[in-house]
């Protein structure tokens, strides 16, 4: 893990990776590309595998979890994937219907608006409606006491959000919502759940970067607005797919020897696989110090898993590291 | 299977499409880089460049302008342009839009109007499909000014293809209001609800939401409804452009499973769309070992290596480790063989995973040689 701050460097005011699980709300954020969804299932596994009654939220309809698990497409129900772990796919329709089936006594009215056209016009048009009834139904589900019928409570609730902007721009919706909507339910709504994010105790976000430039500077950056403009709590960096360092540097050096020599094709082509995972290793390892340079945060490492497809078994793999 | 060069030949739109993570940043940088070697103006459009990358072609401060790259860094790269010139800019969507308004606002009121608006702050920062449409829109602008023979666009990323190609429609249908002309009339003050069932579909958004739309929506829509010719004109104006002969759609992708299918869905959307296709760029491919036997299945490989470096630990770690490449590289290659057959004659063009971050103009010369299929 990390080394200690320095002096010149602010000292790390995040809690140690282990408090992450008893979170009720865990946010996994970072650029596209870089792992979030299996980062995401693998917490789930790894809370599951504590005893926690976990469920993973996909809000972008991607349906990773059902084709990892080997599963009929989720949609919007809470699935059970394996014993205390399930998922669900959260999206903006059918939470807006859920809401207004809570929020109207009578059926027959939810469902004339909810079919109403002007009603779905206005909905799209409305400033941060959508995230607003997508981030109100990840925290119903983390209720003790769950709004939905029948539906029984969770101890944490991880969402596989969107990539940076966009990731930001739903855990800041319901802080600009009770901003602009200053009455009605919704409003009162949006105060209380930017509350529970903000809640050092009860929520956090978790960024996943890549061992590369660019993940490097948006994790860096992301970190910042997360913790400055969105005041949510960080519970940890992980440096994902890093690659093993494999061969010293000594080794590295004889093999560059060996490689001017005269070989069968496979045996040169394994040296050379063998250099080319140092040098990637090495620039890999450079990024992690600059991540840990860049950032305030413990970063946790996650191997690079050397499977042409991830599936359950990898993902356990992934959950031990966690 | 065209090259890179032949499919750019008399084209002065190119436009990279994928999704978010697989280097469409990297490679529309170095395909105008490349282009501008070969002697033409080039400007890419870009959304969100890697710092390093902006420095390194010296533009600290790329804004929504275009900026040219200092034709010193060629000639220190080791290339000549010639009278090829590279240009970038970084796209900034609601300053784009702020500026269409701007241009098309009969007057003065009326823009501040429509600037302050919450709905239209709403569109214009945070709709989706607001960034895809602005950069359409910078895209036609720049186009319209004839000053390059190449325009090189990194488009936002997108999970859903459709997004990318839906967004510019959908919200110019939403400026259009047209759907909900059918429910409000104009009147001099504001905006008069037709119908019981709209004023109780707004009294009940109201009551929920706690937001008074009527009185933000009338205001919108008055405000627009003077621009709204504007925008619709503007708006066919860049669909003929992007399906004209001088047009091509590049597909960026990554070559592990899903990346891949994205590639083959959005060359039928576009397909769909009627829109040209070029073809394919196919980034950090596994090359290592690929083609190799399995080390498994010759056991003289092991044996091999122990008698060359006289440590089985070592050897055996050498092993292992080309396992392990060659079981990426062999992914990597059934993935591009499945993507060659779904293009059928379109171009597949393959770049290595390299080991270094490119974040010169050098790094990206250095992928111009796959790009470009240079020695």
């Amino acid at each position: 893990m990390r080394a200690e701050a320095g002096p010149d460097r602010p000292a790390a005011r995040i809690p140690p990776i282990g408090d992450l699980y008893d979170k009720r709300i865990v946010f996994v954020t970072g650029k596209g590309g870089v792992g979030k969804t299996t980062v995401s299932l693998a917490l789930g596994l790894a809370a599951a595998a504590r005893g926690k009654r976990t469920i993973v939220c996909e809000v972008a309809s991607q349906e990773s979890a059902s084709r990892v698990f080997g599963r009929g497409e989720i949609g919007f129900h809470e699935t059970e994937l394996r014993e205390n772990l399930f998922a669900i796919s959260i999206d903006p329709d059918h939470s807006m219907r859920e809401y207004l089936e809570l929020q109207l006594p009578v059926k027959a009215m939810s469902d004339l608006l909810y079919r109403s056209k002007i009603f779905s016009y206005l909905a799209a048009a409305t400033p941060g409606l959508r995230e607003m009834v997508t981030i109100g139904k990840i925290w119903e589900l983390a209720l003790d006491k769950r709004k939905a019928k029948g539906a029984l409570p969770y101890d944490l609730v991880i969402v596989d959000a969107p990539a940076t902007g966009h990731g930001i721009g739903l855990m800041q919706t319901p802080q600009n919502f009770a901003e602009i909507a200053r009455v009605g339910p919704m409003a009162h709504q949006a105060g209380t759940i930017n509350k529970a994010i903000t809640n050092h105790r009860q929520a956090g976000a978790v960024i996943v970067a890549l061992p590369e430039e660019m993940p490097v500077n948006e994790s860096a950056q992301l970190e910042a607005e997360l913790l400055d403009s969105v005041g949510i709590a960080i519970d940890g960096i992980f440096m994902n797919g890093l690659y093993p360092e494999r061969f010293t540097d000594a080794e590295l050096e004889r093999i560059a020897e060996l490689r001017q020599g005269d070989h069968p094709t496979a045996v040169l082509a394994a040296l050379e696989a063998a250099g080319d995972e140092a040098g990637r290793a090495r620039s890999q390892r450079e990024q992690l110090a600059r991540l840990r340079e860049l950032t305030r945060t413990e970063v946790g490492v996650l191997p690079f898993i050397f499977e042409p497809t991830l599936g359950v078994e990898q993902l356990e793999q992934l959950a031990a590291e966690l | 299977m065209a090259t890179l060069e032949e499919i750019l030949e008399g084209k002065s739109i190119c436009i990279c499409a994928g999704s978010g993570g697989v280097g469409k940043t990297t490679t529309s940088a170095a395909i105008a880089a490349g282009m501008a070697a070969r002697g033409k103006k080039v400007a890419v459009l870009t959304i969100d460049p890697a710092r390093r990358l902006a420095d390194s072609l010296g533009l600290p401060e790329l804004g929504n302008t275009e900026r040219q790259v200092d034709p010193v860094l060629f000639t220190e790269a080791g290339t000549d342009p010639g009278e090829g010139e590279l240009w970038a800019m970084m796209l900034d969507a609601k300053a784009t839009f702020d500026e269409v308004v701007r241009e098309h606002a009969p007057d003065e009121e009326t823009r501040d109007r429509i600037l302050d608006n919450r709905i239209y702050q709403q569109i214009s920062n945070a709709l989706a499909g607001s960034q895809e449409y602005m950069a359409m829109e910078k895209l036609f602008e720049i186009h319209s000014d004839e000053r390059y023979d190449l325009l090189v666009l990194d488009t936002p990323p997108s999970r859903n293809a459709l997004d990318f190609l839906d967004a510019p429609r959908r919200l110019t249908q939403f400026i259009e209001g047209r759907s909900l002309q059918i429910f409000m009339k104009p009147t001099g003050l504001g905006m008069r609800v037709l119908g019981r069932g709209t004023s109780v579909v707004f009294s009940v958004l109201k009551r929920i939401t706690g937001l008074d739309l009527i009185q933000d929506l009338s205001e919108f829509f008055n405000a627009m409804s003077g621009m709204v010719g504007g925008f619709q004109e503007r708006a066919k104006r860049v669909n003929e452009l992007l399906a004209a002969e001088e047009s091509t759609f590049l597909v960026v992708c990554g070559p592990a499973g899903e990346p891949i299918g994205e590639a083959v869905y959005f060359h039928r959307k576009l397909a769909e769309a009627d829109l040209p296709f070029g073809g394919v760029i196919v980034n950090k491919v596994h090359t290592a070992g690929r083609g190799e036997t399995d080390p498994e299945a010759d056991p003289s490989l092991r044996s091999d290596l122990e008698v060359l470096t006289g440590d089985a630990d070592l050897a055996g770690r050498l092993a292992d480790n080309f396992e392990d490449y060659r079981a990426l590289a062999d992914r990597d290659a059934r993935n591009i063989a499945k993507l060659k057959r779904e293009m059928r004659s379109k171009t597949v063009i393959e770049v290595p995973y390299l080991t270094d971050d490119v974040h010169d103009l050098r790094g990206l010369f250095t992928i111009n040689g796959y790009l470009f299929g240079e020695d």
